[in-house]
């Protein structure tokens, strides 16, 4: 790999041993997979993926405070992903003695090393940081450090931003250097997809579950979606973002997906169609039958299968502004129907800080609390993770979730009907 | 026997018990139990790897296609490997993704003492062949013998 003179220079040591570290890292990350030489980062703002302080990952904590005494900080202010705990979040006695004893004691810690890096601001947590209230949305070439997988997958694909799917760590590595190894998705050969994935569905998919789909049989692969401008039109709006969020995550956590493209819809396949697909790419059709055949096949791992759920989570990725909008419709109306007046089941509905501020604004968020629903800008995924969550029967809509925890997956009609009648039979 | 050659990804020698998984890791799912709650053996937690789910990774030749899913991927794997909790080493049928890799130069920068060798492009024979509870040695130049 070509490096500048510089480069070269921070590489044996020029800038203290920290520095001489970090690139080290890059270096070798890049050789790995064959980067011809280092890219400056272009965007605004990073965003990293580590935003708990959860004591299993004290040894990253260490390497934070490396770099910290070193001064080897970005220049880029980031956002970061979502907290991990929120007490309006039901949870029992014990559960809340472990998450605050045993699990995330490294919290407060952890905030604090965020912001001598270089946190953007108080409230900067969630991994949908793309989001127009959130203020890090990056623009179509510019050249990206982050990590978390649904948040890359959605600015190399919504956006036309280019980012690898970098790892944790390895995202702040790049904005402190303030260059990344050019390779795979930053490159136009590696934005191109080995896949066509043929959506022949007589209804429209659930996002959720085809980006489950298409993430299970492509792996890490591009695929080059056809078939959903029948579904989804061919403007990138509110409700076209927001599926293509949801889409994305799920592509992304049931394999590992970092770019896709949606024909006529997103922007690189707006702009180059089919040129993107290389000659020797697969096929895979995806119909009603493979979408029931893939959700029939995930294991219920849920000591009782036949258990009355306890939770009930939506909004992993965080829910947009419009979705939390389409959501007290739909809750209100589901409960006016099943004559109750509050949700059956206890439901949190998860969302960007500043997505929440936005809400509050608006008459909606009153509707949303009278209808027994919890808004928290958690990540449920990190409330989940811990033993006394395992035998808890928690539902949720989102297939990030179902792939990282015990939660068992439904489509956003049955999580309505289950939480506005109490179960799938009303 | 069987003999195979991959590429060196990071460097070592090593003898382990093979263990097996077809589809790819889930580093997050797999690990995260292990390491919040004490789990010296690294018993895996991903509920969809039907090959891994419940078994021990700690000090087992873990023999994968490739890593998925979270990109906390490569820092749990740092993490693993801080705490001595890791595979023997890890061999991959196809080229290594790039959190199976951050975690593994991330280790290899910044931790001392840390050896979990790495080799990927062993070909897809090599995974078909390979099963769990064979003995697998690895060599510095990436040449991994099964039997």
């Amino acid at each position: 790999m070509y490096l500048t003179p510089e480069q070269q220079e921070i590489l044996s040591g020029s800038k203290g041993e920290t520095m001489a570290k970090v690139m080290k890292t890059l270096v070798m990350y890049g050789e790995v997979f064959g980067a011809d030489k280092m890219v400056p980062v272009t965007s605004k703002h990073n965003h990293l993926v580590t935003s708990f302080g959860l004591k299993a990952l004290t040894p990253v904590y260490g390497l934070m405070e490396q770099l910290i005494e070193a001064g080897a900080v970005s220049q880029q202010t980031f956002s970061v992903d979502p907290r991990p705990l929120d007490k309006n979040v039901p949870a029992n006695f014990l559960q809340n003695f472990v998450f605050n004893k045993f699990m995330y004691t490294k919290q407060d810690f952890y905030e604090e090393q965020l912001k001598k890096l270089g946190l953007m601001e108080e409230d900067a947590f969630s991994c949908a940081c793309y989001l127009d209230q959130m203020g890090n949305k990056p623009q179509k070439g510019e050249i990206l450090s982050w990590a978390e997988s649904s948040a890359v997958v959605y600015a190399n694909s919504v956006l036309g931003a280019r980012c690898n799917r970098n790892s944790g760590i390895m995202d702040i590595m790049g904005s402190i250097a303030g260059f990344v190894p050019h390779f795979g998705l930053l490159t136009d050969e590696g934005r191109k997809a080995s896949w066509v994935v043929e959506v022949k569905t007589t209804k429209k998919p659930e996002a959720q579950l085809l980006g489950s789909a298409i993430g299970m049989k492509v792996m890490e692969d591009v695929p080059y979606v056809t078939g959903m401008d029948k579904w989804l039109g061919t403007e990138l709006d509110d409700a076209a973002c927001a599926y293509l969020k949801d889409f994305g995550a799920a592509t992304a956590s049931n394999g590992a997906v970092g770019l896709y493209h949606i024909e006529n819809l997103t922007p690189e396949a707006v702009e180059l169609g089919k040129s993107l697909v290389k000659e020797d790419a697969k096929v895979y059709v995806i119909d009603d039958a493979e979408l029931e055949r893939v959700q029939r096949e995930y294991p219920v791992i849920w000591k009782n299968p036949d258990a009355k759920p306890k939770l009930c989570f939506v909004g992993c990725p965080h829910m947009s502004l419009q979705q939390l909008k389409d959501w007290t419709d739909r809750v209100e109306q589901g409960l006016k129907e099943s004559g109750r007046k509050k949700v059956a089941i206890p439901t949190v509905f998860t969302t960007a800080p500043a997505v929440r501020k936005e809400f509050e604004k608006t008459g909606d968020a009153e509707r949303l609390a009278k209808t027994g629903v919890i808004l928290s800008c958690i990540c449920p995924l990190m409330y989940m993770n811990n033993p006394l969550c395992g035998p808890m029967p928690v539902i949720t809509s989102s297939n990030k979730l179902r792939t990282y925890t015990t939660a068992r997956y439904y489509k956003e009609d049955e999580i309505l009907t289950y939480i506005t009648k109490g179960g799938l039979d009303g | 026997m069987k003999q195979f050659k991959g590429r060196v990804v990071a460097p070592g020698t090593v003898k382990a018990e093979a263990l097996v998984s077809h589809g790819g890791l889930n580093t997050l799912a797999s690990f995260q139990k292990a390491l919040q709650f004490g789990d010296k053996t690294a018993t895996c937690g991903d509920q969809n790897n039907k090959d891994l789910y419940g078994k021990q990774m700690a000090g087992k030749a873990l023999c994968l296609p490739q890593t998925i899913g979270s990109t906390t991927g490569g820092l749990v794997l740092y993490c693993a490997c801080s705490m001595n909790r890791q595979p023997a080493c890890l061999l991959f049928s196809n080229p290594i993704d790039s959190l199976a890799a951050a975690g593994s130069i991330l280790a290899s920068v910044w931790l001392e003492d840390v050896s979990m060798p790495v080799v990927d492009n062993l070909g897809e024979e090599f995974l078909s062949y390979v099963q769990d509870g064979m003995t697998i040695t690895v060599q510095e130049d990436g040449t991994v013998e099964v039997e």
